[in-house]
C-alpha cells in the first residue's frame, strides 16, 4: 500500500528505475544456477577455442614449419591443458544447448528436470572430454 | 482509472506487440545452436583424426571435399553463433554507450577477420593442398 502511495507522488513520466534482483552473494548456490554460470563461461572460452581452430587453419595454409610450431604449441603440457579445457567446455555447451532447446519448447523446468538435467550437462562435459583424451591417446600408441 | 503514474513501464509496454527485429535474432541464435550440434561432434572427430597425421595428414583429411565443406560450416556457424553470443553477455554487462559500442565493434570485428581467416585458409588448403605455400 505504502509502494502505490510513493508511486503516486512520483512526478508524471519520470523514469522509475526498475525493480532489482537481489546481489549474486545472497543467492543460496543451486547447481541449475551453476549451469547457467557455466553455459555462458563455456561460451567464452570456445569464443578462444574458435581463434585457436583458426590459428591451426592458417598455420596449415601457411606451410609446414608455422603447421609445425602449432602443434609443437598444442602438443606442450599448458597446450593439451588447454585443449582438455576446451574438449569439456565443446561437450559442456553442447549438452546445456540442448538442454536451453527444451526450455525453448516449454520443457524441462520442473525443479527435479531442471536439477537432473543440470548435473547431466556437467557430467557429460567432464566424461566426454576425458573419452577423448583417452581415444586420441590410443590413437598415438 | 486511466492515471499512467500507477502503471509500472513494463505494464505500459506489455500488449504493444513486438519491436519486430527481435524475433529473426532469436531463430539465428537457435538456428546456429541446432546447426553446431553435428558440426561440434564432426569437430571432434576432425581434431581426433588429424591430432598425429602431421603436416601431409591433416592437408591431406582437408582435401575431401566433404570435410572441406564441414570444416569451412564449422568456421562459419561458429564465427556467427560466438558473435551473438558474446553481444548478448556485452549488452548484458556493459551499459556504458562509449565502452559497450567499441565492445560491440571489436567483437564484430574479431568474428568477422576470425571467419574469414578460416574460411579462406581451409579452401586454400583444399584446393591448392600441400606445397602451395
Amino acid at each position: 500500500m505504502s509502494q502505490v502511495k510513493a508511486d503516486a507522488k512520483a512526478p508524471t513520466g519520470a523514469r522509475r528505475a526498475a525493480p532489482m534482483s537481489p546481489h549474486l552473494q545472497i543467492w543460496r548456490w543451486h547447481v541449475t544456477m551453476a549451469a547457467s554460470i557455466a553455459t555462458r563461461a563455456t561460451g567464452v572460452a570456445l569464443y578462444v577455442g574458435l581463434l585457436i581452430v583458426v590459428g591451426g587453419a592458417l598455420t596449415l595454409a601457411l606451410g609446414p614449419s608455422a603447421y609445425g610450431t602449432f602443434m609443437t604449441v598444442m602438443g606442450s603440457p599448458l597446450g593439451l591443458l588447454v585443449l582438455f579445457g576446451l574438449a569439456v567446455s565443446i561437450f559442456y555447451h553442447l549438452a546445456a544447448g540442448l538442454r536451453h532447446l527444451a526450455f525453448d519448447s516449454g520443457k524441462g523446468f520442473l525443479p527435479a528436470t531442471a536439477n537432473a538435467t543440470a548435473w547431466a550437462s556437467f557430467a557429460f562435459g567432464i566424461v566426454a572430454a576425458i573419452a577423448v583424451f583417452i581415444g586420441a591417446f590410443m590413437i598415438k600408441g | 482509472m486511466g492515471d499512467s503514474s500507477y502503471r509500472t513501464p513494463l505494464s505500459r509496454a506489455r500488449g504493444l506487440g513486438s519491436a519486430h527485429d527481435g524475433v529473426a535474432r532469436f531463430i539465428s541464435e537457435r538456428a546456429t545452436s541446432v546447426a553446431l550440434v553435428p558440426l561440434s561432434l564432426w569437430a571432434i572427430y576432425g581434431a581426433l583424426k588429424i591430432s598425429h597425421a602431421g603436416y601431409a595428414g591433416a592437408t591431406a583429411f582437408l582435401q575431401s571435399p566433404v570435410n572441406a565443406v564441414l570444416a569451412v560450416l564449422l568456421i562459419a556457424v561458429t564465427a556467427l553463433h560466438m558473435k551473438m553470443g558474446m553481444q548478448v553477455i556485452i549488452e548484458d554487462y556493459v551499459h556504458q554507450p562509449r565502452s559497450k559500442i567499441p565492445a560491440l565493434l571489436l567483437n564484430s570485428a574479431v568474428c568477422w577477420l576470425a571467419g574469414a581467416l578460416g574460411v579462406f585458409s581451409i579452401l586454400k588448403v583444399a584446393l591448392l593442398g600441400a606445397g602451395a605455400h
